[in-house]
């Protein structure tokens, strides 16, 4: 019990501190309001969705910005589907970056793209760390009152 | 917004809602409403699917998703009963989230949620445009979608609206159907397609080709796939959707196998969904303006008049509750032959559903406008009567044209509203409307007579209903254009048209409505001409009046007005009138344009007529519209003052004849 409790604390301040440092927003929360008996994976089963999908258009990403000269277009619609679904599990940090590399992308900005994707996968990946390490705590503390997982 | 529509749902709950929730629930929609609507999910992105998936499951609605637009189409053609509402991102990889929104719109006329990661104004703007009910920025939240059942429920409000209209009467139907010509009969086909009841019209859509009873038989069925609608598209783009008759475009397209009739019904369809989004944003900006409290209010100004005339009619006294519904019987058929004595009305029609079509591809922002103008000029009339807005009205004859062409469209649905609310006896509003009411009555002659301005106008129109609210000088630019660009055309047609007016005093053949219509004018103004062309009209109004639905007769009835006011043959008549229509109607933007609105100081239409229309004889058919407007505009002014005048003027005496009608 005593350790269960312990597991819960540190379930909450991991999950506190991904609010604190940016990492995710307010639609982070819409998922977990989301979990309930049915599916109480739910942020965890859309992270991981996120991540096997995303896998993808960053591939692509990536074979673009080696294209001479970049399909400014392509890249575009690209970012676009990615920070579509950064956004959807508050991907907080990812989503900026996303917005930075549109922006370079509409002016043309080929270092600036290029610049900006390698942070966004920095962050891509920082996140997933981070967020597994919550999932793992959070399973091993099993099902947790709701009201303790509200931020602040 | 949603209590409103809540009512609206309780109160007409008995109307028709095929919808399984609702059949059970419309007595109770807040209790269990919302849950078990069906909604189509679709996007590509399976995390934004799922977590959708999530959302709206939490929302107790009956989730299907597809991550791609092709899977999706093919599901909502298969089981075309099968959703109440279709939720679509935009940026998919096989399928343009916008083109399944245009199919959708085309073939079942589903509300559509549109929603995507880019909230540039550019994106929703075109969302709207291509008829989105709602456009959702990404990330979705679950409060947005706790609404979402608002859609489907404004969208049923007008199906229930077509049926009861249908079943009421269905003048315009009956206009349409005869139209003649083949050009013509495409675009009255399309416009027929609209004033349909929704029974027809889900026939229609259930089989493409079958509709049409005058000139085509059934056809092989097509599949419209998305790259052959994009032919389609393309084609009429590059015929521009005036001049895009079935034949150009099946050359254009040149695809083995498809006839001149496919192509017919799905120009059809398609013209059909150009309206539909005028409509949509027709809605929904009608909702807040909904008159009488009922949303439905915000449509036609056609309607509104009828309903006005009806319901004036109630307050007056003179007729019984119950008379209420013959008389909007009679009231439809009225507006009907009102419709029918402009000739351009078929035209008009025609370029009704040519118009949307431009706006939207030229234009996209012009026809949200539009439809908001529209509104607003329509709401203005029947409810506030400000005499701001009618003076925009009078500025603008053609803004009244565009309200008549939706307006019509709806007219019938609305007649039916008026019906189910006067039925219920809504004293308080009537006696509201009693004043106004008497302006509709006066506005009618005025407003089927601005009809044929509006065809003529068309895009003027769109220009018009803009500019009042929006932006003054388009408008201007636009009527410029026209008239430079057309008016070759206008003195050719206009020709006939003047002698119809000739031809349109000498017949005067007496029926009940007559008189009506005579004291209409008169009461609104005193303008001779414009009496024996409302006389005409009414008199084949009459006889429809008698029945109910007396759509058959009332088409054939404006057939024959059309060329008995013309000197032309009818066949000439027609022709010309729908052919020309089209081109005309441009052209009558410009004619439309500043004489007119001047003439009416004139006074007589006699006066302008010899003045200033023996140029172009179609000005004289627009003449009458105008003075239409100033009758309304004079009504609206007196309203308070002459409002029993009116009352006397209009002669209401012509109506009792019609508490005898059988219903």
């Amino acid at each position: 019990m005593e350790r269960n409790n312990n597991l819960h604390r540190q379930v909450a301040s991991l999950r506190q501190s991904l609010f604190d440092q940016g990492y995710v927003d307010e639609q982070f929360i819409e998922l977990e309001e989301l979990q309930d008996d049915a599916t109480p994976n739910f942020v965890e089963e859309v992270v991981t969705l996120f991540y096997n999908d995303s896998a993808r258009l960053i591939h692509n990403i990536d074979q673009s910005l080696e294209e001479h000269p970049l399909d400014f277009a392509k890249l575009d619609n690209f970012m676009h589907q990615f920070k579509g679904s950064c956004s959807s599990i508050g991907a907080k940090k990812v989503k900026i970056e996303c917005t930075q590399f549109m922006e370079y992308c509409r002016a043309g900005n080929v270092e600036g793209c290029k610049r900006t994707f390698q942070q966004l996968k920095r962050e891509y990946v920082v996140l997933r760390k981070k967020l597994e390490v919550y999932f793992q705590y959070a399973r091993q503390a099993g099902p947790t009152d709701t009201a303790s997982y509200r931020p602040n | 917004m949603n209590l409103g529509v809540g009512s609206v749902v309780k109160t007409m709950s008995g109307a028709s809602c095929s919808v399984s929730w609702k059949s059970g629930g419309s007595d109770k929609v807040s209790d269990q409403f919302p849950a078990g609507l069906r909604v189509l999910v679709v996007d590509d992105d399976p995390t934004c699917l799922r977590i959708l998936e999530k959302m709206l499951r939490n929302c107790h609605y009956e989730v299907t998703k597809s991550n791609r637009a092709e899977l999706a189409l093919s599901m909502l053609r298969e089981n075309r009963n099968g959703f109440d509402i279709v939720i679509s991102d935009v940026h998919m990889p096989d399928m343009d989230g916008f083109k399944l929104l245009e199919h959708v719109g085309l073939e079942m006329d589903l509300p559509v949620i549109m929603m995507s990661a880019d909230d540039s104004k550019d994106v929703v703007m075109k969302g709207v445009t291509h008829g989105a009910c709602d456009y959702l920025i990404k990330p979705v939240r679950i409060e947005a979608l706790k609404n979402i059942w608002q859609h489907v429920i404004r969208k049923k409000k007008h199906e229930w609206k077509d049926k009861d209209f249908d079943q009421s009467t269905s003048v315009e139907d009956g206009d349409q159907q005869q139209k003649p010509p083949e050009d013509v009969d495409y675009s009255s086909s399309a416009n027929e397609g609209n004033w349909k009841s929704s029974k027809r019209r889900k026939e229609e859509e259930d089989e493409t080709e079958e509709r049409d009873d005058l000139s085509t038989s059934k056809k092989p069925r097509v599949v419209w796939s998305v790259e052959l609608h994009q032919q389609f598209v393309q084609a009429v783009n590059q015929l521009g959707i005036d001049k895009a008759v079935p034949k150009k475009i099946l050359e254009l397209m040149n695809v083995p196998g498809l006839t001149r009739e496919n192509v017919a019904s799905h120009l059809q369809k398609y013209r059909l969904y150009l309206r539909r989004l005028s409509g949509v944003s027709q809605h929904q900006n009608g909702l807040n303006n909904s008159f009488m409290g009922h949303p439905e209010a915000t449509y036609g100004t056609m309607t509104s008049f009828n309903g006005l005339e009806l319901q004036a009619l109630a307050a007056t006294g003179q007729l019984p509750a119950q008379s209420l519904a013959t008389l909007q019987a009679a009231a439809l058929g009225r507006s009907a032959t009102k419709s029918a004595i402009s000739m351009p009305l078929v035209d008009q029609r025609n370029l009704f559903s040519f118009e949307n079509p431009k706006l939207r591809f030229s234009e996209g922002q012009q026809q949200l406008n539009n439809s908001n103008k529209q509104i607003n000029l329509l709401h203005g009339i029947p409810t506030t009567m400000e005499p701001k807005q009618l003076a925009d009205l009078h500025q603008s004859s053609q803004s009244f044209v565009a309200m008549n062409m939706q307006g019509q469209a709806r007219m019938q649905q609305n007649n039916a509203l008026l019906m189910h609310m006067s039925q219920q006896q809504q004293q308080s509003s009537r006696a509201q409307m009693l004043n106004e009411t008497n302006n509709g009555q006066v506005s009618l002659p005025s407003l089927s007579m601005s009809q044929p301005a509006a065809v003529l106008s068309r895009n003027s129109i769109v220009d018009n209903v803009r500019g009042p609210v929006y932006n003054p000088v388009p408008q201007t630019s636009s009527m410029v254009d026209f008239s430079l660009n057309q008016t070759t055309e206008l003195q050719n047609n206009s020709f006939p048209l003047v002698s119809s007016n000739s031809g349109m005093s000498t017949l005067t053949s007496k029926r009940l409505l007559q008189e009506e219509v005579n004291s209409d004018i008169k009461g609104s103004r005193g303008f001779p001409p414009g009496y024996d062309i409302f006389e005409e009209l009414h008199q084949q109004k009459t006889q429809d009046w008698g029945l109910p639905n007396v759509g058959s007769t009332f088409g054939t009835s404006d057939h024959s007005n059309m060329p008995g006011t013309l000197d032309v043959s009818p066949s000439m008549l027609v022709q010309q009138g729908i052919s020309s229509m089209k081109k005309n109607g441009q052209n009558g933007n410009s004619l439309m344009g500043g004489p007119q609105l001047n003439l009416f100081s004139g006074g007589n239409l006699l006066t302008v007529k010899a003045e200033q229309l023996p140029d172009t004889s179609y000005q004289n058919t627009f003449f009458p519209e105008q003075f239409g407007q100033d009758d309304l505009m004079s009504a609206l002014l007196k309203q308070q003052e002459s409002v029993g005048q009116v009352e006397t003027e209009f002669g209401f005496d012509g109506y009792s004849p019609l508490d005898n009608l059988p219903v």
